[in-house]
C-alpha cells in the first residue's frame, strides 16, 4: 500500500538527492576550474575517505586498530581487495576473542 | 526494519530505496518520519546529508569526459558512498571503464532494494552483525581504498587535517557533516599549498 503524501515526500527526497549527485559535475562543466581549484578537487577523494575512516577508527579500540593495520599491510603487499577484506574480518574477530566461539 | 516501525509499508520502503538511493539520508529521514509527515524537515535533512555527493560527483569529472551527457547523468543517479569510492579507485588505476559507476551502482541499487524489502519483511531476524565481524567490513573497504589513494609524503598534511577535522566534527556536529567538512579541509590544505 502506497499513500499519496508519503509518495510526494519520497518524490521530493528523490529530486533533492539527484540534484546533489548531479550538481557538482553540472557546475564544473560550466565554469572552467583554475589549477588551484583542480588541485583542491584532486585532494578531495583522499580527504573524504580519511574523514569517513578517522571517526570510525577513533570509536574502535585496539582490536579494530590492529585489524586495520593488518588490512593496510595486506592491501599494500598484495593489491588484492578480497584477500585484504578477509584478513581484516578474521583479524578483528581474532583480536576481539570471538573466533573460538564461532568455530 | 526501521521503516516498518514508523508505519511505512513494505512497498513504500522499497519505493524510497529505489528512487532515493542514499543510505544515510534514508535512515535519518525514517527516523524523522511521523504522522503527519514533517515534510520540510525530511526534505531539508535529505539535502544536507547528501551535500557530500556534490563533491563526489565533481571528483569523477575527468572520467565522465568519455561518456555522452545521457550516459553521464544516468550514471550519476547511481552514486553511493561505496561505489563512488570503488570508481575512484578504478579511475586511479587508469582503466577508464566507462560503465564502471553504472555497473557497480546497479549492483548496489539491487542489493539495497532487496535488503530493504528483506529487512522490512523479516523484522529483526539478523541479530548482531558484530558477532561475525561484519561491522568491520566497511572500515576495511575504506582502508583498502585509502591505500590506493595514498601518494606518499604529499598526502600527510591534507590527510592529517582531514582526520582531525572529521574526528572533532563527528563528536560535535549532528549527522554526517564531518565527512563533508573533512573532505573540504583536505582540499583547502592542497589549495593553500599551491597559492
Amino acid at each position: 500500500m502506497v499513500e499519496t503524501p508519503t509518495l510526494a515526500v519520497i518524490g521530493a527526497m528523490c529530486v533533492v538527492t539527484y540534484a546533489t549527485k548531479a550538481g557538482g559535475l553540472w557546475l564544473l562543466n560550466r565554469v572552467e576550474p583554475s589549477a588551484r581549484l583542480r588541485a583542491g578537487l584532486e585532494a578531495l577523494p583522499g580527504g573524504i575517505i580519511v574523514a569517513i575512516l578517522a571517526p570510525r577508527l577513533a570509536a574502535g579500540g585496539p582490536p579494530e586498530w590492529a585489524a586495520g593495520a593488518a588490512v593496510v599491510l595486506v592491501a599494500r603487499r598484495t593489491d588484492s581487495v578480497l584477500l585484504a577484506l578477509v584478513v581484516g574480518v578474521v583479524a578483528v574477530l581474532l583480536f576481539r576473542g570471538r573466533l573460538p566461539g564461532l568455530l | 526494519m526501521l521503516a516498518r516501525r514508523v508505519g511505512l509499508s513494505v512497498a513504500e520502503a522499497a519505493l524510497m530505496s529505489a528512487t532515493v538511493l542514499a543510505g544515510a539520508a534514508q535512515l535519518v529521514a525514517v527516523e524523522l518520519w511521523d504522522t503527519p509527515i514533517p515534510v520540510v524537515a525530511v526534505v531539508v535533512t535529505t539535502a544536507v546529508i547528501n551535500l557530500r555527493y556534490v563533491l563526489m560527483g565533481a571528483t569523477l569529472r575527468p572520467w565522465f569526459e568519455e561518456l555522452s551527457p545521457l550516459q553521464t547523468y544516468t550514471s550519476l543517479f547511481f552514486i553511493t558512498d561505496e561505489n563512488w569510492a570503488l570508481t575512484v579507485r578504478d579511475l586511479r588505476d587508469g582503466s577508464g571503464r566507462g560503465a564502471f559507476l553504472l555497473g557497480s551502482g546497479l549492483a548496489v541499487w539491487t542489493f539495497w532494494i532487496a535488503s530493504t524489502v528483506a529487512g522490512a519483511v523479516a523484522g529483526s531476524a539478523i541479530g548482531d552483525p558484530a558477532r561475525y565481524g561484519l561491522d568491520f567490513v566497511l572500515t576495511a573497504v575504506f582502508l583498502i581504498i585509502g591505500v590506493g589513494l595514498w601518494s606518499g609524503r604529499r598526502s600527510v598534511a591534507p590527510w592529517g587535517v582531514a582526520a582531525a577535522v572529521a574526528i572533532v566534527g563527528a563528536a560535535w556536529l549532528p549527522g554526517r557533516w564531518y565527512i563533508l567538512l573533512g573532505g573540504l579541509a583536505a582540499s583547502l590544505v592542497e589549495v593553500g599549498r599551491r597559492g
